[in-house]
């Protein structure tokens, strides 16, 4: 039997505030238990809820981002629950009215096309705690430092048809939001956390399975091997005639199952209302057109432009975007050495290797945009052979200065001074009298394969300052002269 | 001065003696420990007293007195319900679920209070979470009412209200989510003030249900609730429903002039329903503001009659998820060695609330679920506005509206407690107003068979002038509000 | 409308509370009444009435985002039942 998997997504992205989306907590992560947690982020008696106006401007400007039509008014509703990490019994988050409404958001697949996304909604509301399990031998420890914290959740239509589509939409959303500045997106501190809700018909088929959902995937990987082994696991069911029951479920990464999650099947009936400690929020079109003004350029219209502007390669575009900090350190070199493809080879080749191997992000590479680029112009220049570029690559990560103090100090510049060059090439021919006649004798496509030996002896001669392309050049006059 | 004088004093006397230097505010302080700590057995209107620090902060008050930096309150002892968060004291709000809670932060009209240099006494009874009218289901035992001890205060306030009464305090604050101010001061024979919705700040205080609740002031005048109101009033960043909207100087724009003021009696109220002997005490005190000018129309609150159906579905339900963080997590009451976490949340709750609380908790969760959302909460949100659009088509014609505060006066304990439906009509002339926002206040109108009877005045948003200044007037012509029970028999 | 006893204990649950057998025809049966009370809101047309959350027609002011509060755990935890290494302890939880 042929399965066609349907899923929609919700993320649940933390806005980049200082502050709760309710209180004057501090939202950094990593403190002590419930240092950062006040009054309010408590549920203590009497304590009332007072809306960040950052949040509300990180919600409109991811709505302006993905073009999406702006709540006029938005209100706040509770959805009750009881949880150990769920302070007051309710979350305060939007249901009846969000802040953005429906969009579309067009996704980068691999092979360069754009794959549009529904997004049903994206509301405001506050993060819960964090329960602590393995701290104490009976009992569950709770940490609310996060409650609080706040919320965009993002919504999608059930438009994914596999896992490749629901990663590369989560890839491009990360590069949105953190090209907006409305998020870190640093997904190992929980900053974006995925539910997929997941189900699976018959190929052909237009009715909907019955789905579950998957809770708090938080690495595009295990949103990928979710998505499989639920696949797996629904199509068994289905095919030895079972019926799917409608659930949330965790994925397991340790053992790459999902299994189903006891706690959150108690209470489904979360009994919306909208929050009577918090008035609707009013946001006007004044308010909009400056956020938009505000925006900065996006992911898809940053990549036309290096397309155009800097002629890279559509492959070295898609590298190169995603990442913000990246794409900026990009323009960087490429502006300080006007070499913009030789700059995005360094990049995504020896320094994005040399990252990767320290684990470093682009932000704390040792090697500056500004040295890089020193380096990139140097090689533009014929200063520098790219083998010679990697060893003054390698001078530049230890710190030993920029780029030209490093070939100043290692005689590293490329020889290509012609009577230098010219001196080595008839030494070379001289001792090497052999090789010189059966060059002579040889035809035309045996000549180009000796050649290399004598470039080699040249270069060898010269520890690889020699100009390759003059050496070339020089030898084969010489040689020429000979036969 | 007589010693019971003073007892029973309003704020504004006192004010005049303490600057006077007659009286100091230790002295003032003193005497009113001394009737808490001597009435307080049998009324049981404070649950908590703070003795030292009323002290302590009523020799800071003489100072500030001899070094002339006075505020409008320095040196007023003061009591308050105990649903206001107090920094460092018990705050029970009346239940076992928060026995031993305390606060680590004082409710905003904490705050002002003591800005204003009111010295705090204690903290007052009240039924549980605010949910009663007779104060019988405080978990620390009924209040009884000063003038007959058989006899219940009103609720929920009602702690406040036998307090002031009873010559405890001479100033002391309410809540009001249905009535709670109104009808306790009513029965109680003192005035009392539930301001606009948003006038006073809610941060700090314990709530019922949101979108009604409203703390005010409770006093032997007007005069001294218009004082009050000023301290208490106003914006506060930390309350977002606090209206942003300019506090009058209350107490100095005070005016004994009616004349030409239109009073509205509402067709629906002055029905056949109406306790005749409430009618004639409630009559006669609108008969004294005619007699000063105001005029009496006869207006109409046609849906009038579904306010107690709407309150008894929104205030419950916005309960039953103000009440869900008292949960034996974070503080609070938490059930002996619980099996696990269902079993402590289930038997925390069970045993921390009482019957009256746990059955609003009950009908608002329904109210609230699925298939019966639309049904009653989103239906009684409608209604809601359809009674305040009653109000504001009212108040084209008037410029306040008048009513009895309750439907009789205090009656004996356990005699509505069996049956919830009796209860909840002792505020079928005040749910309305909460419905609506407006404020209202109680001032007292003639005694029935020597009980307290409250006449009440309902003003436009935001106008609590009109009808303090109505009352004033009211109250400058007869003496129902110098009424007082017979202190000397309390505790004999 | 009157509610079952099964509907009680279903409202209940949600609402974490424990009713005892014993105690639960009463509670039905005070329960049915306050729904027969509040179901007078029947009687009433509310179509296209817009529902009234709030008494005023406010809107939601909004907060400079800066950090205002200071660790207070101490005296924030002071109340808490139980706790250990500034936790908040609840029995074993199994997700």
């Amino acid at each position: 039997m042929n399965w066609e998997i349907v899923m929609g997504l919700e993320v649940h992205l933390q806005l980049a505030t200082q502050s709760k989306i309710f209180s004057g907590s501090s939202t950094q992560f990593g403190a002590s238990p419930n240092v950062q947690a006040d009054a309010v982020d408590l549920g203590m008696p009497g304590m009332l809820p007072v809306l960040n106006e950052e949040a509300v401007r990180h919600a409109v400007t991811f709505g302006l981002g993905i073009g999406a039509r702006i709540g006029h008014r938005s209100v706040f509703d509770r959805k009750n629950y009881f949880y150990p990490d769920l302070p007051k019994g309710y979350q305060v988050s939007q249901f009846f009215a969000p802040i953005v409404c429906e969009g579309i958001f067009e996704v980068p697949l691999e092979n360069g096309s754009l794959y549009p996304i529904r997004i049903t909604r994206a509301h405001l509301e506050e993060d819960a705690g964090k329960s602590v399990h393995d701290e104490f031998a009976h009992e569950t420890g709770i940490d609310l430092n996060r409650a609080g914290t706040p919320l965009l959740e993002i919504v999608t239509e059930p438009d994914f048809r596999s896992a490749e589509q629901a990663v590369a939409y989560l890839k491009a959303l990360h590069s949105l939001v953190t090209y907006l500045g409305i998020s870190d997106g640093n997904m190992a501190e929980g900053s974006m956390r995925c539910d997929i809700n997941i189900s699976l018909r018959k190929k052909g088929s237009d009715e909907l399975g019955t789905r579950t959902e998957i809770k708090n995937v938080n690495s595009f990987r295990f949103v990928e091997r979710a998505i499989y082994s639920e696949y797996e696991r629904q199509a068994e069911i289905l095919e030895s005639g079972g019926a799917i029951t409608q659930e949330t479920r965790l994925y397991d990464a340790d053992r790459d199952t999902t299994r189903s999650m006891r706690s959150k099947e108690v209470a489904n009936d979360y009994r919306y209302f909208p929050e009577p400690d918090l008035l609707p929020i009013v946001i006007d079109e004044a308010y909009i057109d400056a956020v938009r003004q505000s925006l900065p350029e996006l992911p898809t219209a940053k990549r036309e432009r290096f397309l155009a502007e800097y002629g890279v390669s559509e492959y070295a575009a898609s590298l190169l975007v995603p990442n913000h900090d990246m794409a900026d350190y990009f323009e960087s070199v490429a502006k300080a050495s006007g070499a913009s493809k030789l700059a995005a080879n360094l990049i995504l080749g020896d320094l994005t290797a040399a990252l990767n191997r320290h684990e470093l992000s682009i932000t704390e590479s040792p090697v500056s945009a500004e040295r890089l680029g020193g380096l990139v112009s140097r090689v533009e220049d014929g200063t520098l052979s790219s083998k010679l570029a990697k060893q003054v690559f390698d001078a530049l990560w230890e710190g030993e200065g920029d780029a030209d103090q490093i070939i100043a100090a290692r005689g590293l510049k490329q020889v290509s001074d012609s009577s230098a060059l010219e001196a080595m090439v008839t030494e070379v021919i001289a001792n090497n009298p052999d090789q010189v006649a059966q060059y002579i004798a040889a035809d035309e496509a045996k000549r180009k394969k000796l050649s290399g030996f004598f470039v080699g002896q040249i270069m060898k001669a010269s520890k690889g300052q020699a100009n390759p392309q003059m050496i070339n050049q020089l030898l084969l006059e010489k040689l020429e002269s000979q036969s | 001065m007589a010693e019971n004088a003073l007892l029973t004093a309003p704020v504004s006397k006192l004010k005049q003696l303490l600057l006077d230097r007659t009286v100091s505010s230790e002295e003032l302080t003193e005497a009113y420990l001394a009737q808490i700590a001597a009435e307080n057995a049998s009324l049981n209107a404070v649950v908590t007293v703070c003795a030292e620090e009323a002290l302590a902060s009523a020799r800071n008050a003489d100072a500030q007195i001899a070094r002339g930096t006075t505020r409008s309150l320095t040196g007023i002892p003061l009591l308050h319900k105990d649903i206001f968060c107090t920094e460092g004291v018990r705050t029970t709000c009346g239940s076992r679920m928060l026995e031993s809670f305390v606060p680590a932060y004082d409710a905003t009209v904490v705050t002002k209070m003591k800005a204003e240099g009111a010295v705090m006494l204690g903290k007052c009874n009240m039924d549980e979470f605010a949910m009663g009218s007779s104060n019988e289901t405080s978990f620390f035992g009924p209040v009884r009412n000063p003038w007959d001890l058989s006899c219940v205060p009103g609720g929920s306030s009602g702690g406040s209200a036998a307090a002031l009464a009873s010559g405890m305090a001479p100033l002391v604050t309410g809540t009001d989510t249905g009535g709670s101010i109104r009808q306790p001061a009513s029965l109680c024979g003192v005035t009392g003030l539930k301001p606009t919705y948003g006038r006073v700040s809610r941060l700090g205080i314990i709530a019922f249900a949101s979108s009604l609740d409203q703390a005010g002031p409770m006093a032997r005048t007007a005069e001294d609730c218009a004082l009050a109101l000023t301290a208490m009033s106003g914006i506060d960043p930390g309350d977002s429903t606090s209206a942003d909207i300019p506090v009058p100087d209350f107490h100095s724009a005070l005016s004994t002039d009616v004349n030409g003021l239109r009073i509205g009696l509402p067709r629906e109220y002055f029905n056949d329903d109406l306790d005749s002997r409430v009618r004639e005490n409630v009559m006669a005190a609108l008969a004294e503001l005619e007699r000063a000018g105001a005029i009496l129309h006869d207006v109409d609150l046609p849906h009038s009659h579904f306010a107690i159906a709407t309150y008894y579905v929104i205030a419950p339900a916005e309960a039953s998820a103000n009440l869900a963080r008292y949960d034996g997590v974070r503080f609070g009451y938490r059930c002996d060695a619980p099996a696990d976490l269902e079993d402590l949340y289930q038997r925390s709750r069970s045993e921390g609330f009482g019957e009256e609380v746990q059955r609003r908790i009950l009908v608002g969760t329904y109210a609230l679920s699925a298939g019966f959302y639309d049904a009653y909460f989103n239906k009684a949100q409608q209604v809601r506005r359809i009674i305040t659009e009653d109000f504001q088509r009212a108040f084209e014609q008037v410029d306040v509206i008048a009513c009895p505060a309750a439907p009789g006066v205090a009656f004996p304990f356990g005699s509505k407690q069996q049956d919830p439906i009796a209860m909840y009509m002792e505020d079928i002339y005040t749910l309305a107003v909460n419905l609506a926002g407006l404020p209202g206040l109680s001032t007292p109108a003639g005694l029935i068979d020597g009980m307290p009877v409250g006449l009440q005045l309902i003003g436009k948003p935001f106008d609590e002038q009109t009808i303090l200044n109505a009352a004033f007037r009211l109250q400058n012509d007869t003496d129902w509000h110098l009424a007082c029970p017979d202190l000397a028999s309390l505790s004999s | 409308m009157s509610v079952t006893p099964q509907d009680v204990e279903k409202v209940a649950l949600l609402a974490s509370l424990a009713i005892s057998e014993s105690d639960l025809p009463e509670v039905t049966e005070r329960f049915s009444r306050v729904l027969n009370l509040v179901d007078e809101l029947n009687t009433i047309d509310t179509e296209s009435v817009t529902p009234m959350s709030n008494p005023h027609d406010m809107e939601q002011r909004l907060r400079p985002d800066i950090v205002t509060c200071e660790d207070n755990r101490e005296a924030l935890m002071a109340s808490a039942p139980a706790q250990e290494q500034g936790y908040f302890l609840v029995p074993k939880v199994i997700d």
